[in-house]
């Protein structure tokens, strides 16, 4: 599967969970929100071989 | 994951409340806590007119619609600080505010053109004057807050809302702390009452609503905002702050909210009494604004010393 974030992709081999994905690619569960086909994902959430994740940064301001 | 509404798929779940809601209830969960946090610190009244400082960025967005939806009398404002660095920053979140408001008829708005009004823009003038050099964001926030209450009090407003949510509060909140700064310990609330001497009355309605809350509102509800954050706010301070945070909420769901309403009590205890300094305040000698020493107020002092363009 393929998480983008930003400027930055990844691919991922086998089965995760939308939360643990997140982890794997150093980034924290509570910054991003995982979106598939426009659709919002819990963390419980299992990911299949084929899915493009964007992760949306919730942080802003300054 | 399961709504706990309705039994279908959730969308969002909320670790620190133990809450799962899918795409139909989540976003009226939001507008509820909206309405409740407004009526339970009051706000403001279905009566009164509410400037919405709007900067084209999720929170403000997501504000000025549930306002709007709620059926307040909310109006945006949105200032254009004239920031291009090579992305079009102020550019593309401009264009953000104006495709809103184009598609709600209830949606007026005003635009405050830096550039236009006052001759230059934000990086321009940072460039130029010693609070500037090497931290815009504090030129930033001066001008803001100026042209916020300027705007609020010319247009006969009742009161400004701007959409700090909770990771915002804990941010500053956590960033006070570590440098014991009381006095603005004492200030940080979610309504600043209105001063006679011309402060507008300043409000927080997302002030207990974590920042990927009302994310997960925008998404759902298809407002469409500008992702990147300010290019000067790469490295800022009070994002280190929300990262460490954001660190501790995720060992403990939860953190955040229960560090900003402690602080909430506490000042309502009368913990942080002592501290609070009353200010006296005089009516700037150009623009007539409230400023805490007799004579030109810190905006227009910015503006004093500047060369006529050729």
């Amino acid at each position: 599967m393929k998480l983008i974030y930003r400027d930055k992709e990844w691919e991922l081999q086998g089965r995760w969970r939308v939360r643990d994905a997140i982890k794997e690619v150093g980034l924290l569960p509570q910054t991003v929100l995982a979106v598939r086909d426009g659709k919002l994902l819990t963390g419980d959430v299992m990911l299949e071989k084929d899915d493009e994740i964007k992760l949306i940064a919730v942080v802003s301001g300054g | 994951m399961k709504c706990r509404k309705c039994g279908r798929s959730a969308a969002f779940n909320m670790r620190q409340h133990k809450l799962a809601l899918c795409e139909t209830h989540y976003p009226e969960w939001f507008v509820a806590q909206t309405e409740r946090v407004i009526q339970k610190y009051r706000m403001f009244g279905p009566d009164e007119r509410v400037l919405v400082a709007v900067s084209g960025g999720k929170d403000s967005l997501a504000l000025w619609n549930v306002l709007l939806g709620l059926g307040y009398q909310a109006d945006g404002l949105y200032i254009d600080l004239g920031i291009d660095d090579g992305v079009g920053y102020s550019a593309t979140s401009r264009d953000k505010v104006e495709r809103f408001a184009a598609q709600r008829p209830e949606a007026n708005f005003t635009v405050v053109d830096l550039e236009a009004e006052y001759g230059e823009t934000l990086p321009e003038l940072a460039r130029r004057v010693r609070r500037g050099r090497g931290k815009p964001c504090s030129v930033c926030g001066l001008v803001k807050r100026h042209v916020m209450n300027r705007v609020t009090r010319d247009g006969g407003y009742d009161v400004l809302a701007t959409g700090h949510n909770l990771d915002d509060e804990v941010a500053v909140l956590f960033g006070n702390v570590l440098h014991w700064q009381m006095s603005y310990i004492a200030r940080q609330a979610p309504v600043l009452p209105a001063s006679g001497d011309g402060l507008a009355r300043k409000v927080k309605p997302f002030c207990r609503l974590y920042e990927r809350e009302t994310a997960a509102y925008t998404l759902m509800t298809g407002i469409d905002y500008i992702y990147d954050e300010c290019p000067y706010a790469v490295g800022a301070t009070s994002l280190r702050h929300k990262a460490v945070l954001s660190h501790m909420e995720e060992d403990s769901p939860g953190t955040k909210l229960q560090f900003y309403l402690g602080f909430l009590r506490a000042r309502k205890a009368g913990f942080f009494n002592e501290q609070a300094e009353d200010v006296e305040l005089h009516p700037c000698s150009n623009c007539g604004q409230p400023t805490s020493a007799p004579g030109l107020c810190a905006f227009c002092r910015l503006w004093e010393r500047r060369a006529p363009r050729q």
